[in-house]
């Protein structure tokens, strides 16, 4: 599953189980190959196993079958404080009885570092996350924002060279998260860090990562770069999970070319591109991504099979119309149009045929 | 209770009243045999009752003879010498395992730990003479009893649940999160309880330990049964004053007892604050 050759290697998952009360596996087989200075993100819904594994890599749960490798080492026993691997906690873990300095300073002292040189450490950290002068101050007198730069700096003054981050911006509003998003992508590829980044928000996950992990059910559903993961989900859950998403059910007429024919259950006929079916007869979900759907026919591509559609709602957002149709029997079938000037407005009651490219509508496991 | 609204009806005025007058009742009932020791230890004369002169408030009245005596007698201090060896030792004995005790029980992990907790607090429900006979019994079998250490274990055993109430009270709120940061950032176990639960848990650690000083400082049941005459302390002075020669020195005592007690809450309390507003939480 992973694309990467062992030879760079840094994290290593091989064949991990992780069972909690010894009969049901929250994560089952996990492998996963990270080359140095990637940034992967663990994206699933709660309960899928994502935050077990990042609890794994950092040593605070033990792994029931398997093999964690880090930089080629099994890290199994080895207890959490000699990993050496930088965390970000979810809900920062400040130290609330040290000022910000002497929490950035803690990882330092431990290590037995000399008094100046922890200074300086601790002052490059805070310019690093812009937060030089807040040195004397103590995490209650933070807001949530600042506080997630210290525990961001903290987690970096060591200079691991792993760094887990678990839900950092799941507590700071949209604006300062989208902000929050950029300064710490930009700051993992200056310092060259491996990022191991746990989340359930799908946006985060494909703003910021090299690769994105998709777990349900304690599996990785799949594992790919965030524009492959989005035009080419390989089953129905990356579909569904992953942005915006139309579906339709139907069976597979025949598959010519790299080109399935499936007939939808209200006897319509569309042309699909085949991702996990093989043979006429079986059930599929057919996926199509809202953007892509066209219904100007002027722009439709000859030849290729339209589906008649009724429009039921039409939404203004700004920057784009989202416009609800009934199609083949499916009331919440979603297009999104740009707001561009010769855009036309679609009016409830209104019948239109609807087409897109065979590649944008991929035929996944029913 | 904030003021009446306009709107309210006889009966709630009523209550509105009579629950102030309630509660002035039980402070009156709760303060007043404190209180009352106060002027009387004053008294010039040898007796626990208000003379003509106390009550007419002249000087003649009053005088400090009974505290000359308590700190001219030497029977009294030596007992003050007692209690001082015997209390500060045993807070420390109860501290020490009380948190130790407190911070194992609170691992979700850890088997039966609701019965563990009900044996540790046990001191606390038995009747105190049950236990010191029980204690009286024990430690005379394996030497203990008669003898410092003996009387400061038997202390510790009725200062333990205190502490453990107390710590476990404080690690409710206590964010596991924070001592996987540590372990994250290269603290070994044991640097990561010196440096930061123990700062966090400290309040919960103070107070218990408070509860506990003050358990050991007046207590008299157990002292007179795992005591002998070497161990004899404060309250065990007291008590066969009492008995004996009904002096008004007891009177004293008791007065500077009241006055080292209030200073230490005080004191403590003080502190308790500070090092709240130091970490932001604000004073409960």
């Amino acid at each position: 599953m992973a694309d990467a050759s062992n030879v760079d290697a840094f994290v290593e998952f091989e064949r991990v189980q992780k069972s909690y009360d010894g009969e049901n596996l929250v994560v089952k087989d996990l492998n996963l190959t990270m080359p140095k200075g990637e940034f992967l993100t663990m994206l699933g819904p709660s309960g899928s196993g994502k935050t077990t594994c990042l609890m794994m890599l950092a040593g605070f749960e033990t792994a029931t079958h398997g093999d964690i490798r880090l930089d080629g080492v099994s890290i199994n026993n080895i207890p959490p404080h000699k990993r050496g691997i930088g965390m970000v906690f979810q809900n920062y873990a400040l130290f609330p009885h040290m000022t910000i300095a002497e929490n950035l300073s803690f990882p330092l002292e431990v290590r037995k570092m000399g008094k100046s040189e922890r200074e300086e450490k601790v002052k490059r950290a805070l310019d690093m996350v812009e937060m030089g002068a807040f040195g004397g101050r103590r995490p209650s007198q933070l807001s949530g924002g600042q506080q997630q730069r210290i525990a961001l700096a903290r987690a970096l003054v060591f200079e691991p060279e792993l760094v887990l981050m678990d839900e950092p911006l799941g507590a700071l509003d949209k604006q300062l998260r989208e902000k929050m998003q950029f300064e710490i992508t930009h700051l993992a590829h200056r310092l060259g860090i491996t990022v191991v980044y746990v989340t359930h928000d799908q946006t985060e996950a494909l703003t910021m990562s090299d690769r994105v992990a998709v777990f349900d059910d304690g599996r990785i559903q799949q594992i790919a770069p965030p524009d492959q993961l989005y035009e080419s989900p390989e089953n129905s859950f990356v579909a569904q999970f992953i942005g915006e998403n139309n579906t339709l059910e139907g069976t597979v007429k025949e598959i010519n070319n790299g080109v399935a024919l499936v007939q939808l259950d209200d006897g319509e006929l569309i042309d699909c591109k085949p991702v996990n079916v093989s043979r006429p007869g079986e059930r599929t979900r057919v996926s199509i991504r809202p953007e892509r759907v066209e219904y100007n026919k002027e722009r439709l591509q000859e030849g290729v099979h339209t589906l008649k559609a009724e429009v039921l709602e039409f939404i203004y957002m700004g920057d784009i119309f989202r416009t609800r149709l009934r199609v083949a029997g499916n009331d919440e079938f979603i297009i999104k149009t740009r707001n561009a000037p010769d855009q036309t407005r679609l009016q409830p009651g209104q019948q239109i045929e609807i087409g897109w490219l065979p590649e944008d509508c991929r035929a996944l496991d029913a | 209770m904030s003021a009446l609204p306009p709107y309210a009806s006889t009966g709630q005025r009523a209550w509105y009243y009579s629950f102030r007058v309630i509660c002035g009742l039980i402070f009156f009932f709760l303060i007043a045999p404190i209180v009352v020791i106060i002027p009387l230890s004053f008294n010039a004369q040898d007796f626990f009752t208000f003379t003509p002169e106390m009550l007419r408030l002249d000087p003649e009245g009053f005088s400090l003879k009974h505290y000359r005596n308590f700190f001219g007698d030497e029977s009294w201090q030596t007992s003050m010498w007692n209690s001082l060896k015997i209390a500060p030792m045993a807070t420390i004995v109860s501290v020490t395992f009380g948190t130790l005790a407190a911070i194992g029980l609170s691992q979700p992990h850890v088997p039966f730990r609701r019965a563990i907790m009900a044996i540790l607090i046990s001191p606390m429900i038995v009747p105190l003479i049950i236990s010191a006979a029980g204690m009286y019994f024990f430690y005379s079998r394996i030497g203990l009893q008669g003898t410092y250490m003996g009387v400061v274990l038997a202390h510790a055993a009725l200062g333990i649940p205190f502490v453990i109430i107390t710590v476990t009270a404080t690690l409710v709120g206590f964010d596991r999160s924070l001592t996987r940061a540590a372990a994250n950032m290269g603290a070994d176990p044991v640097t990561t309880f010196f440096r930061i639960q123990m700062p966090l848990i400290m309040p919960g650690v103070i107070s218990g330990g408070l509860f506990a000083f003050i358990t050991s400082f007046d207590e008299v049941v157990v002292v007179l049964f795992v005591g002998s005459a070497g161990q004899r302390t404060l309250p065990w002075q007291m008590f066969t004053g009492l008995r004996e020669q009904i002096s008004p020195t007891i009177l004293a005592v008791a007065t500077i007892l009241v006055a080292i007690s209030i200073m230490l809450l005080a004191t403590v309390e003080m502190l308790r604050r500070r090092s709240e507003r130091l970490r932001g939480m604000s004073p409960s």
